[in-house]
C-alpha cells in the first residue's frame, strides 16, 4: 500500500485497533484517506509524526515502511511482541518476513543453527531477540525499530516495560477498590477496541479468571453471546472443564471444546515445531495448535483471550515463589518462614514431600541471594546446566567460556536495579518469556498455523502502563495472586472462578511420546529421532546421555520436571534440526531452486 | 564386594548425570552445589536407598547433611543398617 503521491510504501501485518480515533484526528488535520483499512492509518500517522507515530498506535503490528524521499526503510514491531518480524542480510540488502522459513526462499540465507540460541532456549525457554535459532536470521525485538538509511543501520527501542523506582506504603494512594474500578474501565476500553473486526470474533475460555473476564466483557459489549472455545484434557490433573462449563453457562455462550489425549500431543508435535520454528521445552503449545484448528473449523479467524494478565498483574507462581523466597532470605535463621515454601506448587506432590532443608536449598532462599540481579529466576534457571549437559562435546566446546545468564546482565535496562524485586521478576517475565514463548510458540505461531489471530485486552498499552504503576501488594495480597483483578471482576464472573487459585496451564510431557503401559514410543519419529543413530546424525546431543534418559523414560522412572523438560527439549530440537535441515524442501513451504 | 559408595555412584551417574563426564564426582562432591540433583531427584535417591538397602528414611533425615554427597550417603546408610 502507498500514500497519495507514492512517496511512502507500506507492508503491514497485524492490527491498529484505535484506527477510528486516529483517522478522525488525521482528517481534521487535512489528511485524505482512500480506503477504510487500518494500514492506511500508519502511512498518514507517519507523515504527521515520523517515527513518533508508533506511540500513537494501540494494536499489534509488524510493518516495513519505505520512505522514498528520504531513501529510508523503517521496520517496526508492537510494544510487547504480539506480531513477529524477522530479517536477514543478503546481497547487500535486507530481507524480512513474519516467518523465518519465508526468508530461506532467498538463496543467500542459510539455515545453519546458532548453538548459542539453542543454549538460550534450554535456559530461558526462548532465544533472546534479536538472536534466533538460525545464525543468519534476526528477530526485531518487541518495542523496537530498525532503520536503514543511506548505508547505515540503527536499532532503537521506543518502548519497554518500566516500573516506579520505589513504592512508599505510607503515601496516600487510591484504595484497592478505586484501583480495581480504574482497571475495569481500562479493560472495558481494551475489549471494545479489540471487538472491531471485519469478521466474527470468538473467545477462548480456559476456566481461569483472565479469560472468563475478557469473555464476559466481550459478551456484554457485543450485545449477543459470542462463541467460546477451550481445551479439555483426558488427564484430570490438567483439565479445567468444570470451570469452563460454569463460565460458559453463566455467560450464555455456545461453547466448543477439543479433547486432548497425550497421544494427540505427540501426533501433532512435528507440526508444532514446524510452525514454532524453534525447539520448545514444554509440550504446552501443542494443545493450543489443536484448539486453533477447532476455532478455524468452526469458521472463526479472531479470538479474544486473557493472555498477558499473569505478567502484568502478578499471576504466575514465580511471583508467589519470589515473594516467599524473599521473605525467607531476609531472615536466614528463621525456622518458621521456610514452611511457606510448602505452599508453593500444591499441584506438585513430589515437591510437597521435600524436607525443609532441601526446600531451602532448591529455592535459593538464602540471604546472599537477595542482591543477585536475577533473584526471582534463580531456581528456574539453575536447571539449565543439567539440561545443556545433554549437548554433544562439539556443541559444548563451541559454547565454552560463555554463560547465558551472566551475558543477560548486559541486556537489563539501566534502572532495573532500583526496582522492587517483584517488579524485577515482572520485567523478566514480560520481556523474556512473554514475547519469546507465550505470545509466539504458544500464541501467534499456534494460532496462525490455522489462520487464527489472537487479541489480548490485557496487553492494551493503557492497561499495561496502569498495571506497572500499581504497588506489588495491590497485585499480590499476601499470597493471593491478581488481587486487584479479583476485585475488578466482582459480579462479572462466577464467584468460584473469581476466588479460585490460579491453575497454571500445563500439558502432559513424556507420556505424550511414550506409552507408560508398555514403555514403547507412540510414534515412529520418536524412536527414529531419539535413537543413538538419529542423535549422532544431527550432532547436537550426546548419544550416550540421551540413551540413558530415554531408558529412564521408557522404564517410567522420569516423573520429574527436569527430565520431562530434557526430553521435550531434545525431541523438539531433533525435530527442528530434521525439518529445517534435510527435510526442509520436502515440507513444501519455502522451497527454492537448487535446495538440497 | 561393591561398596555402598560405588553402588550409589553408579546410580547417580546413570540417573542424574546421564553419563556426562564433565562433572567430577568425588566422594565429597556436593550434589546441590554441583546441581546434580533436583527436588524429584532427592525422592528418587531416597527410593533407591530404601529399596536397595532395606532402610527407611524418615522426613527429618532427608537432609543434605545425610544425603548431599557419596561419602555422606555411605555413612548415613551404614549407620541406619547398623541400627536396623
Amino acid at each position: 500500500m502507498a500514500n497519495e503521491d507514492g512517496s511512502l510504501w507500506l507492508v503491514h501485518g497485524g492490527e491498529i485497533f484505535n484506527h477510528v480515533e486516529l483517522r478522525h484526528e488525521l482528517e481534521l488535520r487535512g489528511h485524505r484517506f482512500s480506503t477504510h483499512s487500518d494500514s492506511e492509518i500508519i502511512l498518514h500517522q507517519y507523515e504527521e509524526d515520523g517515527d513518533g507515530c508508533l506511540e500513537r498506535f494501540n494494536g499489534q503490528w509488524a510493518f516495513a515502511l519505505w520512505d522514498e524521499r528520504r531513501q529510508r526503510l523503517l521496520l517496526a514491531r508492537d510494544r510487547l511482541g504480539v506480531r513477529p518480524l524477522f530479517y536477514a542480510r543478503a546481497d547487500g540488502g535486507i530481507v524480512f518476513a513474519s516467518e523465518m522459513k519465508a526468508l530461506f526462499a532467498h538463496a543467500g540465507i542459510s539455515r545453519e543453527i546458532d548453538p548459542a540460541a539453542l543454549r538460550q532456549v534450554f535456559t530461558f525457554w526462548a532465544a533472546v531477540a534479536p538472536r534466533t535459532m538460525f545464525r543468519d536470521v534476526s528477530e526485531l525485538p518487541p518495542g523496537h525499530t530498525l532503520v536503514l538509511e543511506k548505508g547505515s543501520e540503527s536499532l532503537r527501542q521506543y518502548w519497554r516495560p518500566s516500573y516506579p523506582g520505589s513504592f512508599d506504603p505510607r503515601e496516600r494512594r487510591p484504595t484497592d477498590g478505586e484501583h480495581a474500578a480504574e482497571l475495569l474501565d481500562l479493560l472495558k476500553g481494551a475489549v471494545h477496541l479489540r471487538l472491531r473486526s471485519d469478521v466474527p470474533v470468538a473467545c477462548y475460555l480456559s476456566g481461569g479468571l483472565d479469560s472468563t473476564l475478557t469473555a464476559a466483557l466481550a459478551v456484554r459489549q457485543a450485545g449477543h453471546p459470542l462463541e467460546t472455545f477451550s481445551i479439555r484434557f483426558t488427564e484430570s490433573e490438567y483439565d479445567e472443564g468444570a470451570w469452563q462449563d460454569e463460565a460458559s453457562a453463566r455467560l450464555g455462550t455456545p461453547h466448543h471444546s477439543v479433547w486432548c489425549r497425550p497421544e494427540d500431543i505427540g501426533r501433532v508435535f512435528p507440526d508444532v515445531i514446524w510452525h514454532a520454528e524453534t525447539p520448545i521445552m514444554r509440550t504446552a503449545p501443542a494443545p493450543l495448535f489443536l484448539l486453533s484448528r477447532l476455532v478455524r473449523e468452526a469458521g472463526f479467524k479472531v479470538v479474544i483471550t486473557g493472555e498477558g494478565s499473569d505478567e502484568i498483574l502478578g499471576g504466575y507462581d514465580i511471583f508467589k515463589e519470589t515473594k516467599i523466597r524473599h521473605f525467607c532470605a531476609r531472615r536466614g535463621e528463621s525456622l518458621i518462614r521456610p514452611a511457606l515454601l510448602r505452599r508453593l506448587y500444591p499441584y506438585q506432590p513430589r515437591l510437597q514431600r521435600q524436607s525443609m532443608a532441601y526446600l531451602r536449598a532448591f529455592f535459593h532462599a538464602r540471604p546472599e541471594d537477595l542482591d543477585r540481579p536475577f533473584f526471582s529466576h534463580l531456581p528456574r534457571w539453575s536447571l539449565a546446566p543439567s539440561l545443556t549437559a545433554f549437548f554433544s562435546d562439539d556443541v559444548k566446546q563451541a559454547m565454552k567460556g560463555s554463560d547465558p545468564v551472566v551475558d543477560l546482565e548486559q541486556w537489563l535496562p539501566h534502572d532495573y536495579a532500583g526496582w522492587h524485586y517483584f517488579c524485577q521478576a515482572q520485567y523478566l517475565e514480560t520481556s523474556l518469556l512473554l514475547p519469546g514463548y507465550i505470545l509466539s510458540s504458544q500464541g501467534d505461531r499456534m494460532g496462525m498455523a490455522h489462520g487464527v489471530e489472537g487479541r489480548f485486552p490485557f496487553l492494551d498499552p493503557r492497561v499495561v502502563d496502569f498495571a506497572a504503576e500499581l504497588p506489588p501488594w495491590v497485585k499480590m495480597r499476601g499470597l493471593e495472586e491478581k488481587h486487584v483483578l479479583r476485585l475488578a471482576a466482582e459480579g462479572l464472573v462466577p464467584e468460584t472462578i473469581r476466588r479460585r487459585t490460579k491453575q497454571p496451564y500445563r500439558a502432559p510431557e513424556a507420556v505424550s511420546f511414550f506409552d507408560p503401559a508398555t514403555g514403547r514410543a507412540r510414534f515412529p519419529y520418536v524412536d527414529e529421532l531419539l535413537s543413538e543413530e538419529g542423535i549422532r546424525r544431527c550432532g547436537v546431543f550426546s548419544p550416550k546421555s540421551v540413551s540413558l534418559l530415554v531408558k529412564k523414560v521408557r522404564e517410567g522412572r522420569a516423573p520429574g520436571v527436569r527430565d520431562g523438560m530434557a526430553l521435550t527439549g531434545i525431541l523438539s530440537a531433533q525435530l527442528w534440526l530434521q525439518q529445517f535441515g534435510k527435510d526442509f524442501a520436502a515440507r513444501g513451504e519455502g522451497r527454492r531452486d537448487g535446495d538440497d | 564386594m561393591v561398596t555402598i559408595e560405588a553402588q550409589v555412584r553408579q546410580f547417580v551417574i546413570e540417573n542424574f548425570l546421564f553419563g556426562r563426564s564433565d562433572v567430577m564426582l568425588n566422594g565429597d562432591t556436593s550434589f546441590l552445589e554441583s546441581r546434580i540433583i533436583d527436588s524429584t531427584g532427592v525422592l528418587e535417591l531416597v527410593n533407591f536407598l530404601e529399596t536397595t538397602y532395606g532402610i527407611e528414611v524418615e522426613e527429618e533425615e532427608m537432609d543434605p547433611a545425610n544425603l548431599d554427597s557419596l561419602e555422606r550417603i555411605a555413612t548415613f546408610v551404614g549407620k541406619k543398617q547398623a541400627r536396623g
